[in-house]
């Protein structure tokens, strides 16, 4: 059972559907009390840093978020997900993440089109158990104007649009990707399949 | 490392059903857009729009069934509109299950509908679509299923509905639609180039090097198109080899 952290704020719908296909059951959480009783957590995102901090700390979800993933249960985090893990983001310099990972969450810069939107490669630098499976040319889906840009030992795979940025990233039981899975045809689903046998 | 061109089928639905026409009329069934939604998943498609064309305010539950049907087939995103007047509507057609909403007429009559989305929804998820028609040495926007002219120039609306906060144009040639002569480069190009954003190219198209000349000359980010994708007259992942082969980065399925 996959607990999906609904904030409100992102397209939770797509996730479940794309878990669903794969055999997967998913429930919503909302309150603290689910957050912490999850066995895997999922935390999906798009839209806007401030708007999901804020969510996070209106309902008094960012404590148990914390706990739950330092209690080490497998994590995944989708596009925002993923930065919100960081200190802080360039798009909300007021807010504190998740602070989980150190590092801003920067803008891209704007050499090229932005929002970075659409089918973008990965260069694996670790062994990556999410993308396990996965053709190394494989296109992922993006939607994203922010990113985390210091690479560290956590970034398994980085993409680069302008610069080069965190792709994807695991942390012992801590993962995320910048790219939405959900929207990534088969690739993705490789993607979240691995996930789920981590979870399993 | 370049971002992959993307290719997008477009379903015009009415009600129900997907429908195909000429410079917007003339319109025949096409089929069930769930159906072809699952089809264009598997075939490659990069992301699918879904369109309003009615958009109707009584037709309004039935598109929004329409959109969860179709999020349901796919693995890719999708992006729904016509019709949408506030940030309510756009609210509607994104918990339906659209991951982007194309804003048309209701924002050129109140720009402030392209801020207010984008607030709440972030410019990712917001599309400016733009149906222009050629007037001597510009192109001016035209509204309400191109039926009527807005007295604006497309080039400088694009510009506009990016600083109030659109993450994408998706521009429409009125004088090219359904005649299967070819994307409008000019009008594309002029676009793209006045933008920092991702431009999608609709309007004409039908062969292969009419997508190789839009990626190319027209500097268009995506391509949209839809009869020749209904019909099997190109199929996708034909068109995305051809493309491949004249070295346009382009996400070739497995």
């Amino acid at each position: 059972m996959i607990t999906l952290l609904d904030c409100g704020v992102s397209n939770v719908a797509s996730v479940e559907r794309a878990l669903h296909r794969l055999g997967a059951e998913s429930q919503r959480a909302t309150t603290p009390e689910c957050v912490s009783n999850a066995r895997a957590l999922l935390l999906p995102g798009v839209g806007h840093f401030e708007a999901l901090i804020r969510v996070l700390d209106d309902r008094k979800l960012r404590a148990s978020l914390i706990d739950t993933i330092r209690r080490g249960i497998p994590f995944l985090g989708i596009c925002l997900g993923l930065q919100a893990l960081y200190d802080t983001s360039e798009e909300a310099p007021e807010l504190t993440g998740l602070q989980l990972l150190s590092g801003r969450v920067r803008a891209l810069p704007p050499v090229a089109k932005l929002p970075h939107m659409g089918w973008n490669r990965l260069v694996t630098k670790h062994k990556s158990r999410l993308l396990e499976g996965v053709d190394t040319d494989a296109y992922f889906y993006f939607a994203h104007t922010y990113a985390a840009m210091e690479l560290g030992e956590e970034t398994v795979a980085s993409c680069s649009y302008g610069t080069e940025f965190v792709a994807v990233l695991e942390k012992e039981n801590m993962c995320a990707v910048q790219f939405h899975p959900e929207k990534s045809g088969e690739a993705g689903a490789q993607v979240l399949r691995n996930f789920l046998r981590l979870s399993a | 490392m370049s971002l992959a061109r993307r290719i997008i089928p477009c379903l015009d639905v009415d009600g129900d059903r997907v429908v195909k026409g000429v410079n917007f009329v003339d319109l025949r069934d096409a089929g069930d857009p769930a159906q072809l939604a699952a089809r264009y998943n598997s075939e490659g498609a990069d992301e699918l729009v879904v369109l309003d064309i009615a958009a109707s305010r009584d037709q309004r539950p039935t598109f929004l069934e329409t959109i969860r049907r179709v999020a349901a087939e796919l693995a890719i995103p999708l992006t729904a509109g016509g019709g949408i007047r506030s940030a309510e509507d756009a609210r509607a057609v994104l918990r339906a299950g659209a991951d982007k909403i194309t804003l048309n007429t209701a924002a050129v009559a109140r720009p402030e509908l392209i801020s207010e989305t984008s607030l709440d929804f972030g410019a990712q998820a917001i599309v400016l679509a733009i149906d222009a028609k050629r007037e001597g040495d510009h192109w001016t926007v035209m509204v309400r299923g191109g039926r009527e002219s807005a007295n604006r120039d497309a080039v400088t609306w694009a510009k506009q509905a990016v600083a109030l906060g659109a993450g994408e144009i998706l521009v429409t040639s009125m004088d090219r639609d359904g005649t299967k002569s070819g994307f409008d480069t000019a009008l594309t190009a002029a676009i793209s180039s006045a933008v920092s954003v991702p431009v999608i190219a609709s309007g004409g198209a039908k062969l292969p090097s009419h997508f190789a000349e839009i990626f190319t000359e027209g500097r268009a980010d995506a391509a949209l198109a839809a009869s020749i994708f209904h019909d099997d007259i190109q199929p996708i992942r034909g068109l995305k080899e051809f493309l491949a082969a004249r070295g346009i980065p382009v996400r070739l399925p497995c």
